[in-house]
């Protein structure tokens, strides 16, 4: 029983990361009919930027220039970080995207496989390949109930996660933005004839994506500080997998999804030799989507923003 | 000053030549038709005014200002919107939602207002909502306004598209066979609303139609279009009259009186 709320407790951790990077996936796919399959190391960039981020407000402390509190420094590298990966985000939508809007959509898939690996050796290529360890932000408090523990880490990621998923709900429900993004999942010819700028539609959608994805690159920096510049490939293609297994297009799905993929993942682990966990939980995936091929919440030939 | 002024347009998609030396002049509140068989061109005009396409020749001013290669969005901020031929709605989207996008640009709370519910948000949104409510009572679907427009008859996702047409706050209203497909009892209720929405609004209505008899109801002038040129212009009557017109639907003319 404590071993199944133990990994309870972890499937929610991982899940957390699936699902704010698939929310990205399923956003950009319902918008702009294209996944953009450097989105994966988009959460690496995001990561690396939350890194240079707390680093330097850590590091403004040292030096006695201005020193903030810990959860500050967290908050703010969230805040700054989210931004300025935001506008990486934009910048590839404006450079490798834009100008493929209206060629066949191979040619676009081939762009954002492009685009990653290319974000992965610069990195490379700018920093080296040494790794580096992201700043310990949350002293780690243990708490244990009924001899599961969890740890604040964990807390903080799992309702980071949540909180965002919701504002983001509301983002797509409630506002102009938001109703624009859903009409365009309809049509790139009557939105702007209703007064919509499709550009920056475009543009901010892959804006959300990047931020949510370096918000969750950040707390992945929290739970495992070692970063290098191929982190973002195998937690991007799991986040690519939620996002289908949510249905192309669906948030709620896709934010579902992640959190599923991580239990599936989690579970694995527990039942059969660690090595197994991908192997088995892929294969899952495969039979889940032979019987609901376009998803949870997905239906034939739509694409549409859903809730 | 008219309102919108077209010289000398023209344009090619290839080889093909779809519209040719196209002028016209409309003026504020007036409403005016454009006919012509099937492949005339008409709404390729509409697309050309919109900004979809990019004219290869000539000159779109509106209110006296130069709109020729704007982008859609632009143009239809300033104040020309349309409706589609064949309808062209968010099918998954509410009656509301759509009335709703279509006031993108008049909206202007920020980033900051839509996560934090700022205080001008909430009054601009309930504004929004006054308004979309305004418009869906006026083309008279308020009662479906929270329905998916999927799930509609055809003649009420008809009106929602006009609605949403109108959300924009249009001076020129282009309107791309609005009584398409529509039987005669559906046919009559959408000519009284166009003259409610244009007796109530005020704007200039340019409409497209195969029915001779709502444009005898309705429009000022008419022009007929054939192979992308204005074979002839005039009152409804004229126009029906003018042997160019009748030769132009080749034996059609019983169906053109009808």
């Amino acid at each position: 029983m404590n071993v199944f709320l133990q990994s309870v407790v972890n499937a929610l951790q991982w899940g957390s990361f699936y699902a704010l990077i698939a929310l990205g996936y399923s956003m950009v796919y319902s918008v702009l009919m294209l996944f953009n399959f450097a989105h994966g190391d988009i959460f690496m960039v995001g990561a690396y930027v939350g890194l240079f981020v707390s680093t330097a407000l850590v590091g403004l402390g040292a030096s006695g220039v201005l020193a903030l509190p810990n959860w500050l420094i967290l908050v703010l590298t969230i805040i700054l970080a989210a931004i300025l990966t935001s506008f990486v985000g934009m910048l590839v939508e404006r450079v490798g995207y834009r100008p493929l809007r209206k060629a066949p959509r191979a040619s676009a898939a081939l762009t954002g496989l492009m685009i990653g690996i290319i974000l992965q050796t610069g990195n490379l290529a700018l920093l080296g390949a040494r790794r580096r360890s992201f700043p310990t932000l949350i002293e780690t408090t243990t708490f244990e109930f009924a001899g599961v523990t969890v740890t604040n880490t964990k807390i903080v990621i799992v309702l980071v996660s949540i909180l965002l998923m919701i504002a983001l709900h509301q983002f797509v429900r409630r506002t102009k933005w938001g109703m624009a993004m859903r009409a365009m999942a309809y049509d790139f010819v009557v939105v702007p004839l209703m007064g919509v700028p499709i550009n920056t539609i475009a543009a901010l959608t892959f804006g959300l994506g990047s931020a949510l994805a370096a918000v969750a690159g950040i707390l992945f920096g929290l739970a495992y500080p070692v970063l290098e510049p191929y982190m973002g490939i195998l937690v991007g293609w799991k986040a690519f997998v939620a996002a289908i297994l949510g249905g192309r297009g669906s948030v709620l799905g896709a934010g579902l999804a992640g959190f599923l993929l991580g239990f599936i993942e989690i579970f694995v682990a527990l039942l059969f030799p660690s090595t197994f966990r991908d192997l088995i939980a892929f294969s899952i995936v495969i039979v889940i989507l032979t019987f609901r091929p376009h998803g949870f919440f997905g239906e034939a030939y739509s694409a549409r923003l859903r809730l | 000053m008219s309102l919108l002024r077209i010289e000398n347009l023209t344009h090619h998609f290839g080889g093909l030549r779809a519209v040719k030396d196209y002028n016209l002049v409309l003026e504020p509140g007036q409403i005016r038709g454009l006919i012509g068989p099937n492949g005339a061109g008409k709404t390729t005009v509409f697309n050309l005014i919109t900004g979809v396409y990019r004219p290869t020749e000539g000159r779109i001013l509106f209110e006296g200002r130069d709109i020729t290669g704007m982008r859609p969005h632009r143009i239809a901020a300033l104040g020309i919107s349309r409706t589609f031929q064949n309808m062209q709605l968010w099918r998954h989207m509410t009656v509301l939602e759509h009335v709703k996008v279509a006031q993108y640009s008049q909206i202007t709370y920020g980033l900051v207002g839509a996560f934090f519910g700022t205080a001008r948000r909430r009054w601009e949104e309930a504004e929004i909502e006054r308004k979309a409510y305004s418009l869906l009572e006026m083309v008279g679907v308020a009662r479906w306004a929270d329905q998916v427009v999927t799930n509609l008859p055809y003649g009420v996702q008809r009106r929602v598209e006009m609605a949403r047409a109108l959300a924009t706050e249009p001076k020129v209203l282009l309107l791309d066979e609005p009584t398409a497909g529509m039987n005669p009892e559906e046919l009559k209720e959408m000519i009284d609303i166009i003259r409610q929405v244009h007796d109530r609004l005020g704007m200039s209505i340019f409409l497209i139609e195969h029915r001779m008899r709502v444009v005898m109801e309705l429009c000022e002038v008419v022009q007929t279009l054939n192979f992308g040129e204005v074979i002839a212009e005039g009152t409804p009557d004229e126009v029906r009259a003018d042997p160019a017109v009748i030769e132009a639907y080749l034996g059609r003319e019983v169906e053109v009186v009808a």
